[in-house]
């Protein structure tokens, strides 16, 4: 049989075939489908022009009210009330209300969601994070959402894969965020455009999920229909216990095609900054200069885990913010932030002068939660730094991982944690 | 069907959040989202487009963010084509989606500037460009596509295969 690539062998599995090769469309069945309060209504309003009366498996849909909530404003309150009222109607077995819910992608793989295996679609580009489960896992618009969900199948164009062997050991503070704007920054925002993502080699198995989730989610920057990790005991142990599916292992062959293959030393990668208005303008921090920061965000589908949050704790405990500055942190989902309080991390932030709220994707988007005045600069470990993207047109989005945003929140221009000793 | 209007030129990467601002996204209503397309990268482009004008631009066209809101404010202002060099996955599927003719050609989005007239014959992948004189080919779309395309967008032919195979 043809040798395959992880995501051929994923798809091809799920389109009922043998085998499936790079250019082809086919028709997939999906194993789960995903929308938030953004793109819900939308898809709401074309799932009824459909003309059926029921969704195509009440368990396999997932609606997570998480972009502007708690709502921000009264049209917000009104899209939000759409989606509950759809969710009721259809009996919605995943909808998370607020005081429930999180971020849809720190959401789903904590609640075992999504498992290895699955073929997921989603009305929300980072829906690629659960590539890390060893997942096909995509985004899509809402028309593409509507359908799923009345039918439990899409056309999908397989895409042409990528491979990303990471070797060597990553350098103390530098987590999955610096692996994924670093190889961002080297191919470009376009460099992987249609494509599927794949990272193996023997420093991925020292990579955390967290760190993979990070890496996975940001794929699209780089224009990727996918970022997919191949399952290994880090995977099992993660989804042990809290898989609510059966799930199925998928592995490359040994002679599957790839576009292009590419080797990195993680051992030579530093904390990287993407500087504006682009995810792959990325620099080393050392080379970063001196650069005054008014607000810092730590939080989103890319940074708002645990480990993420243990990272900032560990630089913010027994400091302070800079007073010139605004900091804020915000818990990817409802479980990370009950952690956080009942481990102390709660404590650290507000102690520190950071703002610690309920989760939601908030400033990331520009939507509420701080938003940029004009001219204001924010380091921010969400995903996007385009023009305008967390307010006003002439504002600055920087992005980078927790630690840096700690640091930088500390000293007030963006930082490392060694220029504070650490 | 020829469609020709006057040319909005714009570079590589238009992201969905320079199509549609993010702030805007408390609605579906495609005449609100219009009002505010290209806000953040072309203040005027909302007030000055016309119906069956034609927007020329780079690579990745419409990369970022998921939302369909895009080409909705796109198809809503008026606009009647997007020829791009090439369009990121995401938006190139919720285009066809929801009705907005793009079409893939560099060359053709390389030779048009803002205020050229552009005529587009999309049932040939035709691009004329009438200030400069030159024609373009688009690379063109696989058949399934054009099933997609031909039956008015994802919705209606979905709703042709459930009659069809229940």
């Amino acid at each position: 049989m043809k040798a395959m690539t992880i995501a051929e062998k994923i798809l091809a599995s799920h389109a009922g075939r043998d085998t499936v090769k790079p250019g082809e469309l086919i028709d997939v069945s999906v194993d789960l489908v995903l929308a938030n309060d953004i793109t819900a209504p939308l898809a709401i309003r074309e799932f009824g022009k459909l003309g059926v009366d029921r969704v195509f498996d009440c368990e396999r849909i997932v609606l997570v009210p998480d972009h502007f909530t708690p709502n921000k404003d009264i049209q917000s309150a009104e899209q939000a009330k759409l989606v509950r009222e759809f969710a009721r109607r259809y009996g919605i077995r995943w909808y998370f209300e607020v005081g429930r819910m999180g971020i849809e992608h720190a959401l789903l793989p904590e609640q075992g969601l999504v498992g290895p295996g699955d073929v997921v679609v989603g009305a929300d580009s980072h829906t690629c994070t659960y590539g890390a489960l060893g997942a096909f896992a995509t985004g899509m618009g809402s028309t593409d959402i509507a359908v799923a969900m009345a039918t439990g199948r899409i056309w999908m164009k397989v895409p042409e894969s990528l491979r990303f062997e990471l070797s060597g050991q990553l350098q103390p503070w530098v987590s999955g965020k610096d692996l994924i704007l670093y190889i961002i920054g080297m191919i470009g925002v376009e460099g992987a455009r249609y494509e599927a993502i794949e990272f193996i080699g023997d420093a991925v198995a020292c990579l955390g999920m967290d760190s993979r989730l990070t890496v996975s989610n940001m794929a699209i920057e780089a224009g990727a229909k996918a970022g997919i990790f191949g399952v290994d005991d880090v995977t099992r142990t993660y989804i042990n216990g809290r898989l609510k599916r059966t799930h199925r292992e998928f592995t490359s062959d040994a002679g599957a095609t790839y576009r292009a293959s590419y080797q990195i030393d993680v051992s030579t990668i530093e904390p990287q900054v993407a500087f504006p208005h682009l995810p792959s303008n990325a620099k080393p921090i050392s080379q970063v200069g001196e650069v005054p920061i008014d607000q810092v965000v730590i939080g989103s589908c890319t940074n708002g885990r645990w480990d993420d949050l243990v990272e900032a704790a560990n630089v913010l405990r027994g400091r302070t913010v800079s007073p010139n500055l605004r900091c804020i942190i915000i818990p990817g989902t409802q479980d990370i932030h009950l952690r956080a309080m009942r481990e102390g991390l709660a404590e650290v932030f507000v102690e520190a002068g950071a703002v610690f709220s309920t989760p939601t994707c908030g400033p990331c988007l520009g939507g509420h939660m701080g938003i940029l005045a004009a001219g204001e600069r924010c380091v921010s470990t969400t995903n996007r730094n385009f023009v305008g993207r967390m307010g006003h047109t002439t504002s600055k989005v920087y992005l980078a991982n927790p630690a840096v945003a700690a640091a930088t929140a500390v000293l007030g221009r963006i930082a490392g944690p060694r220029e504070l000793g650490l | 069907m020829t469609i020709s209007g006057k040319g909005w030129k714009y570079g590589d990467n238009v992201d969905t959040d320079a199509i549609i601002p993010a702030r805007y996204l408390n609605t579906s209503d495609e005449t609100e989202l219009a009002k505010h397309c290209m806000e953040d990268i072309d203040a005027g482009f909302a007030r000055a487009v016309k119906p069956g004008d034609i927007i020329a631009a780079g690579n990745n066209f419409g990369c970022g963010s998921s939302r369909e809101h895009a080409p909705l404010a796109i198809k809503a202002s008026g606009v009647a084509c997007v020829v791009a060099a090439s369009f990121a996955r995401i938006f190139y599927r919720n285009a066809l989606n929801i009705g907005l003719p793009i079409l893939e050609c560099p060359e053709a989005a390389a030779d048009a500037l803002a205020g050229h007239t552009l005529e587009v014959d999309l049932a040939a992948g035709m691009i004329r460009n009438l200030s400069t004189g030159n024609s373009y080919h688009a690379a063109p779309y696989p058949p399934f596509m054009l099933e997609l395309i031909e039956a008015g967008g994802l919705v209606p032919y979905t709703r042709q295969q459930l009659a069809e195979h229940g």
